[in-house]
């Protein structure tokens, strides 16, 4: 039971908002003390796990290029762009984005999308431009609703869509933990598998982002009557 | 043969770069702050292969003691609102160009380094070619945005400086999160968990089982942040020994449905940083949990259909 300790300070210290940080820290030292281990161990095992997942932080390396963009105007052009299109809504553009995303991973081409290459600079920004073009100027809370809608169609897109794709990462993990256990199965049965959930991924997220322009409308009016009343 | 290692350089690079940036700037209250996060970070990247273990582990703990006392950011901004209208006029489409090399040279990196090789010997390691090609990708990008956008020298630096800083410390939590799964991994935790499962978990039917598995998968993975370490702990526990051995359910749509599952869980946890919690401080939301609430409707209902696939296909 005393392995769990850390598993305990996590919860705790995410569910109190603290420095998430210092709580995943605190909890790997405290997980490995309790295990028996002593503290320059601990802190050796935690140095080393973390020098050599490095790999990880790579995508931010996008970083200079796409600060670039925005500093010489690369939302304002999206906004431009998607403003031209009379049919675009903030939930319309999100499923486009979502159907692109689901088959490109479902293809392999997982490296087509990402919050860093595609979220921040293109997808948020045409979400929001098109919501904008609908309703005028967008209250806080909305405008922050739309980004984060954007980041989950990401990754809803990628994790429902790459499974279905033979060669990636989990149909390999499960054929070879099977194999570990004396069962040998082809990875396209399990890539076949994928697929029933693959569809209802969409059909459910999709009939979410369907419903978000509504939803957007009703936030958006409800912030207009709140601030008529307070007009005296 | 190119390593990950010179990624790992221009990784050094682009957070040394930060820190200058950030000792250089005055309007950022805590800029001595900032500059010891990112130069130690900065040395992680140059030297953390060249260190000792413990060398590492105390850096770390000093990028995590700084980060805990609060960093800040500059408040300067390098481009006024109109300046940006005015060049995005004049730039027009051509903006999206260099942002959209990343992506595909990714992509096309990832396809054709795979096999070249130069008198026999691969010019890129096999083994790391997708992040090496990301790492090539976004150079090329950034060369491309020089070229067509001819902003000033610093630019990029100083762009990436306001981006990193909006981030903050959230920019290396996927990494602390992978050293606490190995910790969690060394220390056992996967087995207490699954021991605890098999003994107060009701499992006498086969949905009964199903749905512990599921469940399980999903629960579990949200504990670790991450669907992959949470497969083989479970699938040990529960999905093997009982939803196929005792239940006979059929392995292949068992494992398959199992680890969509956990993917359910992975929607719904902050210790899935990379996806959950790094989006929200891109996008500077002011909620950091705003992604994972945007996700748990689908994340549960998309749970719920995995148990009913699982339990009417896996025992025709």
């Amino acid at each position: 039971m005393l392995p769990l300790i850390g598993i305990l300070i996590v919860i705790v210290g995410f569910a109190l908002r603290l420095n998430a940080l210092l709580v995943v820290t605190l909890a790997g030292v405290a997980t490995g003390l309790a295990s028996g281990q002593s503290l320059p161990d601990v802190v050796a095992a935690f140095g080393k796990a973390f020098v050599d997942s490095r790999y990880i932080a790579i995508v931010w390396l996008a970083l200079p290029v796409i600060g670039l963009a925005e500093r010489s105007g690369l939302k304002e052009r999206s906004r431009e762009v998607i403003s031209r299109i009379q049919a675009a809504t903030a939930g319309r553009v999100l499923l486009v984005y979502l159907a692109l995303r689901q088959i490109t991973a479902a293809l392999g081409l997982v490296s087509l999308g990402g919050h860093a290459q595609m979220v921040r600079p293109l997808v948020a920004p045409m979400a929001e431009g098109a919501a904008e073009n609908t309703h005028g100027d967008l209250p806080d809370t909305t405008r922050e609703r739309i980004k984060a809608m954007a980041a989950g169609v990401d990754n809803v897109g990628m994790f429902f869509g790459e499974d279905v794709f033979v060669a990636i990462g989990s149909i390999l993990l499960i054929r070879g933990f099977l194999e570990q256990n004396g069962i040998i199965v082809e990875p396209l049965q399990l890539a076949r598998w994928a697929i029933p959930t693959a569809l209802a991924a969409f059909a459910l997220h999709g009939a979410r982002l369907w419903l978000f322009d509504r939803q957007i409308a009703r936030q958006v009016a409800a912030e207009a009557t709140q601030a008529t009343e307070h007009t005296p | 043969m190119i390593k990950l290692e010179a990624i790992y350089v221009l990784m050094g690079l682009l957070t040394g770069g930060i820190a200058v940036v950030n000792a250089r700037d005055a309007s950022n209250p805590r800029r001595w702050r900032n500059t010891l996060f990112w130069g130690v970070y900065a040395l992680l990247f140059f030297a953390g292969s060249y260190l000792s273990d413990l060398v590492n582990g105390m850096l770390v703990l000093v990028m995590v003691g700084t980060a805990a006392a609060g960093l800040g950011q500059g408040t300067r901004e390098t481009t006024s609102a109109a300046d940006r209208l005015a060049s995005a006029l004049r730039h027009r489409n051509r903006l999206f160009i260099p942002v959209l090399v990343v992506p595909f040279a990714t992509f096309a990196g990832s396809v054709l380094l795979k096999d070249l090789t130069i008198g026999g010997v691969p010019l890129v390691d096999p083994k790391q070619v997708t992040q090496i090609a990301l790492g090539i990708g976004t150079v090329l990008g950034l060369l491309t945005g020089m070229a067509l956008l001819r902003p000033p020298v610093s630019a990029p630096i100083v762009e990436a400086r306001r981006l990193m800083d909006s981030v903050g410390w959230a920019a290396v939590l996927p990494q602390s999160l992978a050293a606490l799964g190995a910790v969690f991994a060394t220390a056992g935790v996967g087995k207490v968990v699954s021991t605890l499962a098999t003994t107060y978990l009701p499992l006498g039917s086969p949905v009964a089982a199903v749905v512990a598995y599921a469940v399980g998968m999903a629960l579990f993975t949200m504990i670790m942040g991450n669907a992959f370490a949470a497969f083989p702990v479970m699938t040990a526990g529960i999905g093997l020994p009982l939803v196929v051995q005792q239940y006979g359910g059929d392995v292949v749509i068992v494992t398959a449905i199992g680890m969509l599952s956990g993917f359910c869980g992975t929607l719904m946890t902050p210790m899935a940083a990379n996806f959950n919690i790094v989006p929200a401080a891109l996008l500077e939301l002011t909620d950091r949990y705003g992604v994972i609430r945007a996700q748990v409707p689908t994340a549960l209902m998309l749970l719920a259909v995995n148990i009913v696939l699982m339990s009417i296909f896996a025992f025709r």
